[in-house]
């Protein structure tokens, strides 16, 4: 492992006013891997993916993608390091103005590497991927269930073929069939694109069927990681009472107040 | 005393964050403009805000034109029989429409209907992460949604306001010959003589800078909208209230520009 990871997070700070999201997150993600990121609801997971994809701006703290700090690259270089990236939104974000192939097809599109005619065909092709039919083609986003929405989502995610991806709950809202299908095609994309993946995720089965490694996120900062098999009885009590699901152990909802 | 204190330091709060709030808005239509600088340029988002503004509002803008210049007509008919002047109907109404009435008009119509529509579709996009997902696919979300929307609402608005000119002229034509007694080419003649191309480009200018700041205001005000549809809403109302606001007060800009000596 001595080689360059393909995202390290150093320090990412990140406060919305005077509540402190991430206060330190330190994170390194080895090249080709799957890193599992976990934690309870609010604990800072969307925001840290948003930070590196330069959504929103840390306080502090670097980011680097292969090894160079994105904070310092120029703003060309900066982008097209980011270019190789590819990000599933939490709730879809599908461009609800567009049909579904074109918003499968919409960064290839955008960079004309296919022509507007082909797009189509492309779409359909993305979409068999992830189990849905040449259909779903025309219709659109406000048509589709919740569940097919995050698949074409998720299809638009690695139509232009990314090198790292971030997926954010790609299995929340699917029956557990479905999940475990995407749960087949994260890692496919890992070993047949050569990508590096990070996902987010509240659940363990899929936790442990897409990640090499896992990092658990608590109070603003990592505070374990280790592989991705080993959830459930990692001897940490944050992370095993989390990975059961248990309500009695150190971490506490507050409820009350 | 410390109540006049009060009332100048919530004062001087207001006028600084008023600052705040022109200054980025400023700041934000220059990032627009800058788009039209170097590609690339998102040509099929052009089209689809300059059908709706130049073509989709062509049954509102008109309707309001017509009706105008036919209020217009019977006013200035009724008002000017008080000092025998009744002849000016004619000039009154080409003049009124081609120089304030229409433009204005259409304006405000454009800003209920397309600069709500702007803030609503931005905002919405805003609020579902649509457009951090237009970050994420490497297009840039000022270029692919502001700027062809302000270009578009510019160059239409002006073509608009070239029919609300006619239609409202018409209006104008017809109670003046249907109604009252004017003849058809008497009527015509009125209209035609006392008008001057500085009237009609003043009134065209004035919409290219209406539709400029319903674009500019529904744009910013979606763009910047927060928390969920509530917020939405919200954006949509202060888009219409402000460009309306702007509207008025550049008009009178403008007209002293044009027209005082
Ligand atoms: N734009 C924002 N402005 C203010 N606060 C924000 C913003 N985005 C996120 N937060 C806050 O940051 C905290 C972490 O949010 P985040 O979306 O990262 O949670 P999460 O770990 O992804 O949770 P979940 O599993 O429920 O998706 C939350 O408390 C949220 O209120
Ligand atoms: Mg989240």
């Amino acid at each position: 492992m001595s080689a360059v990871p393909k995202l390290r997070l150093v320090g990412l700070r990140k406060a919305f006013g005077a509540k402190v999201v991430l206060d330190g997150v330190d994170l390194e993600v080895p090249r080709g891997s799957s890193m599992v990121i976990l934690g309870g609801s609010g604990s800072g997971k969307s925001v840290t993916v948003k930070c590196v994809l330069g959504l929103i701006e840390p306080d502090g703290g670097r980011i680097e993608i292969d090894g160079r700090d994105l904070a310092a690259l120029p703003r060309a270089e900066r982008a097209a390091v980011l270019d190789r990236t590819g990000m599933l939104f939490q709730n879809g974000a599908l461009f609800d103005s567009l049909p579904v192939w074109e918003n499968v097809c919409f960064k290839l599109l955008a960079q004309k590497r296919i022509p507007r005619r082909a797009a189509r065909d492309k779409a359909a092709e993305v979409l068999a991927q992830v189990g849905l039919g040449p259909e779903v083609c025309d219709l659109w986003p406000a048509e589709l269930s919740g569940g097919m929405q995050k698949r074409v989502a998720l299809a638009r995610a690695i139509a232009a073929g990314p090198d790292l991806i971030f997926f954010d709950e790609p299995t929340t809202g699917l029956d557990p069939i479905m999940a475990a299908v995407i749960d087949g095609l994260i890692v496919d994309v890992v070993k047949r694109l050569g990508a590096t993946a990070v996902s987010i995720t509240h659940d363990m089965a899929s936790a442990r069927r897409i990640g090499d490694h896992a990092a658990m996120i608590h109070k603003g900062r990592i505070v374990w990681t280790g592989p991705a098999k080993a959830l459930g009885n990692s001897g940490n009590p944050l992370v095993d009472q989390f990975a059961r699901g248990e309500r009695e152990g150190p971490i506490t909802m507050d409820l009350r107040r | 005393m410390d109540r006049l204190l009060d009332a100048v330091a919530a004062l001087g709060r207001l006028s600084l964050g008023l600052c705040r709030s022109v200054g980025a808005v400023a700041v934000f239509a220059a990032v627009a403009l800058s788009g039209l600088l170097r590609p690339p340029f998102h040509a099929r988002n052009f089209a689809r805000a300059f059908a709706e503004v130049a073509y989709f509002s062509l049954p509102v803008v008109g309707l309001t034109a017509l009706f105008t210049g036919m209020a217009l007509a019977l006013q200035s008919y009724t008002g000017f029989a008080r000092f025998n002047a009744e002849g000016a109907v004619a000039n009154v109404v080409v003049l009124s429409i081609t120089r304030e009435l229409g433009p204005v008009i259409a304006a405000l119509m454009i800003a209920g209907r397309i600069g709500a529509a702007f803030a609503a579709e931005i905002g919405t996009m805003r609020v579902t992460d649509q457009i951090d997902a237009l970050s994420t696919l490497s297009t840039d979300p000022m270029r692919y949604l502001v700027t062809p929307r302000i270009a578009a609402t510019t160059l239409a608005l002006p073509l608009l306001v070239l029919v609300a000119d006619i239609l409202g002229v018409a209006g104008g034509f017809l109670i003046g010959t249907g109604k009252l007694d004017f003849t058809a080419a008497g009527y015509l003649r009125a209209t035609v003589d006392f008008l001057q191309a500085m009237d009609v480009v003043s009134g065209l200018v004035k919409a290219a800078v209406f539709g400029f700041f319903v674009a500019l205001m529904g744009c910013w005000c979606g763009y910047t909208s927060r928390g969920g549809a509530e917020g939405v809403g919200a954006a949509t109302t202060q888009a219409v209230v402000s460009s309306s606001i702007l509207i008025l007060a550049s008009n009178y800009v403008l007209t002293e520009l044009f027209f005082a000596r």
